[in-house]
C-alpha cells in the first residue's frame, strides 16, 4: 500500500475558493506533474498555509492523499519570486504563464524539465529585465517539451530547404511554409527572415543565450503574434489573460 | 435533492430542499433546520421570511460608495461625523464590516465588488474603478486608502488602481502587511515577515 503522505516540491499555478477558507490548488510538481490538492483553511489569516500556497510560489509540500483530492498539510516556500509580485507588469506576465501551463498541461504527468522550465522562467522574470523575451523563450519550450515542436527547419508542406527570405508560420502545418505552399493557407502569416533566425536560435539555446539577443519592436511583436497563433490554433482557444497582458502593455506605451 | 423522494410532508421537504441550496448547508442540516422551523412560533418563521424578503426588495447599491443600503446614499455616506475627505477602497461589501468593527477608521468607503483576476477573465472595466475615478475629480480627496486582500490579485488590483490614480496627487496609502494577532513567527511564511520587517515600527 503507498503511504499515506508524501513530499513534493511544487509551484502553485491556479487556485480556487473552496468552500469557506479553503483552497483548491492547482500545482505543478516534477514527479506528479500537474495535480490538485485541498489547502484547509488558507484563506484565514494566520493560517500557517495561507502565503506558502499563494499563486506562483514555488514551495516545498506535504500533502496526505484523500479519497478524491490530496490535502496539503505542511507547506514551506522554497521561492515567492517576490520581486515579479511587486510589479504589476510581471504579476500579469504571471498570470499568462500560469494559464498557459494550466491549459497545455494534463494532470497526473511528471515532467522534471517542464518543472525546471517553468521555475527558470518565474526565476527569470523576477530578477531579468525583459519580460517580453522570457514569455517568448517560455512559450517556445513549452511547446517543444509538449510535442508540439514547430518544424522550422524546411518547409512544412513541401519538405524543401526554406529560402532565405519572407516565408510563412502555418500553425495548422505546424511551423514554417515557403512561399509557395503558404500563399493558399489563409491562416498563414508571413515570417521575416530575422524572425525565422531568432526562433530557430531560441529553439536550441539556454535561456542566459536567447536573453541576450536584442529585438526590435517589430520583430518582438512579429514573434509575439506567430507564437499566439500557433498556441491558440493548438488550445483552440484564446488564453483569458492575454487581453489585460495587452491592455497593460497599451497604457504602458509598448 | 427532488422533494417527491423524501418520506416528509411536501411542505417540509420543499423548505429541506431551499436550505440545502444554501452554502455550507447539507442535506442533514437542512432536514435539522426544517424541523426546528416547524417547531418554533409562527412569527418566528415569519420574521425570518420577511428578513429575507427585505434584502431582495429594499437593497440596492449606494450611488456614491456602491456599498449595499436600504438608502441611497447610504448612511456611512451621509454621516457627517464622518471625515469625507479619506476614501478607503474595497473589494467587496462584505470587507466593509471588519474596518467598522476596529473603530479605528471614520472616512468613507468605495466598494470595487470584484478584483482583477486575469485568468478567470475578470478585468478592469468590470470593477466599478471608473465609479471611482469620478468619484475623485468631482469631491475634494485627501488620502485614497488601498484596502483589497493581501493575495495576488488584491495586490495586481491596487497597484493598477494606484497607477490610475496617482496623476492626481492625492496621498495613497494601503493597509499595512505583517504578522496576524495571535500568530507565531514559526509558521509565517517568508512574504509576511519580509513585508513585516519592512513595516517595522519604532517602539
Amino acid at each position: 500500500m503507498p503511504s499515506r503522505v508524501y513530499q513534493t516540491e511544487a509551484i502553485v499555478i491556479k487556485r480556487n475558493k473552496f468552500g469557506e477558507a479553503d483552497r483548491l490548488l492547482t500545482l505543478y510538481t516534477p514527479g506528479y506533474g500537474k495535480i490538485r490538492a485541498i489547502a484547509k483553511g488558507a484563506m484565514r489569516p494566520g493560517s500557517k498555509l495561507g502565503g506558502n500556497v499563494e499563486l506562483l510560489t514555488h514551495s516545498l509540500l506535504l500533502l496526505a492523499r484523500g479519497r478524491n483530492l490530496d490535502i496539503v498539510t505542511q507547506a514551506q516556500t522554497i521561492d515567492n519570486f517576490i520581486e515579479l509580485k511587486d510589479n504589476l507588469d510581471l504579476i500579469s506576465c504571471g498570470f499568462y504563464i500560469s494559464e498557459l501551463m494550466d491549459s497545455f498541461t494534463e494532470e497526473n504527468a511528471g515532467d522534471q524539465a517542464l518543472f525546471n522550465l517553468l521555475l527558470n522562467t518565474l526565476r527569470d522574470l523576477s530578477t531579468v529585465k525583459g519580460s517580453d523575451r522570457i514569455l517568448r523563450y517560455f512559450e517556445i519550450h513549452l511547446l517543444d517539451h509538449l510535442g508540439y515542436r514547430p518544424q522550422l527547419g524546411k518547409c512544412t508542406g513541401c519538405s524543401r530547404p526554406l529560402p532565405p527570405e519572407v516565408n510563412y508560420f502555418s500553425p495548422a502545418h505546424g511551423g514554417v511554409v515557403c512561399r509557395d505552399c503558404g500563399y493558399p493557407d489563409i491562416n498563414a502569416r508571413t515570417l521575416s527572415v530575422n524572425a525565422l533566425k531568432v526562433l530557430r536560435y531560441w529553439q536550441q539555446c539556454d535561456s542566459a543565450s536567447a536573453l541576450k539577443i536584442k529585438l526590435n519592436h517589430e520583430l518582438s511583436r512579429e514573434l509575439k503574434s506567430a507564437l499566439r497563433e500557433y498556441i491558440k490554433y493548438i488550445l483552440e482557444k484564446q488564453l483569458k489573460s492575454i487581453d489585460w497582458l495587452d491592455e497593460l502593455n497599451a497604457d504602458n506605451g509598448k | 435533492m427532488n422533494p417527491d423522494f423524501l418520506p416528509a410532508a411536501k411542505p417540509i421537504s420543499r423548505l429541506i430542499e431551499e436550505l440545502n441550496k444554501l452554502p455550507g448547508i447539507g442535506p442533514k442540516s437542512a432536514q435539522r433546520l426544517a424541523y426546528h422551523l416547524l417547531q418554533a412560533p409562527a412569527e418566528k418563521s415569519r420574521d425570518l421570511a420577511n428578513a429575507i424578503l427585505g434584502i431582495k426588495e429594499n437593497l440596492r447599491l449606494c450611488s456614491s460608495c456602491l456599498n449595499i443600503t436600504d438608502s441611497d446614499p447610504c448612511s456611512i455616506c451621509t454621516d457627517e461625523t464622518r471625515d469625507m475627505t479619506k476614501i478607503c477602497i474595497v473589494e467587496e461589501p462584505i470587507d466593509i464590516m471588519p474596518l467598522e468593527r476596529t473603530k479605528k477608521y471614520r472616512g468613507l468607503y468605495h466598494v470595487l465588488h470584484g478584483v482583477i483576476s486575469p485568468s478567470d477573465g475578470i478585468k478592469p472595466e468590470d470593477l466599478h474603478i471608473r465609479e471611482l475615478l469620478d468619484r475623485l475629480s468631482r469631491i475634494e480627496v485627501t488620502e485614497v486608502i488601498l484596502a483589497t486582500n493581501p493575495n495576488l490579485e488584491g495586490e495586481a488590483t491596487s497597484m493598477y488602481i494606484q497607477r490610475l490614480i496617482a496623476p492626481l496627487g492625492i496621498r495613497i496609502t494601503r493597509l499595512a502587511r505583517g504578522l496576524p494577532y495571535g500568530g507565531d513567527l514559526e509558521y509565517a511564511d517568508d512574504i509576511t515577515l519580509s513585508r513585516a520587517l519592512e513595516g517595522r515600527q519604532e517602539m
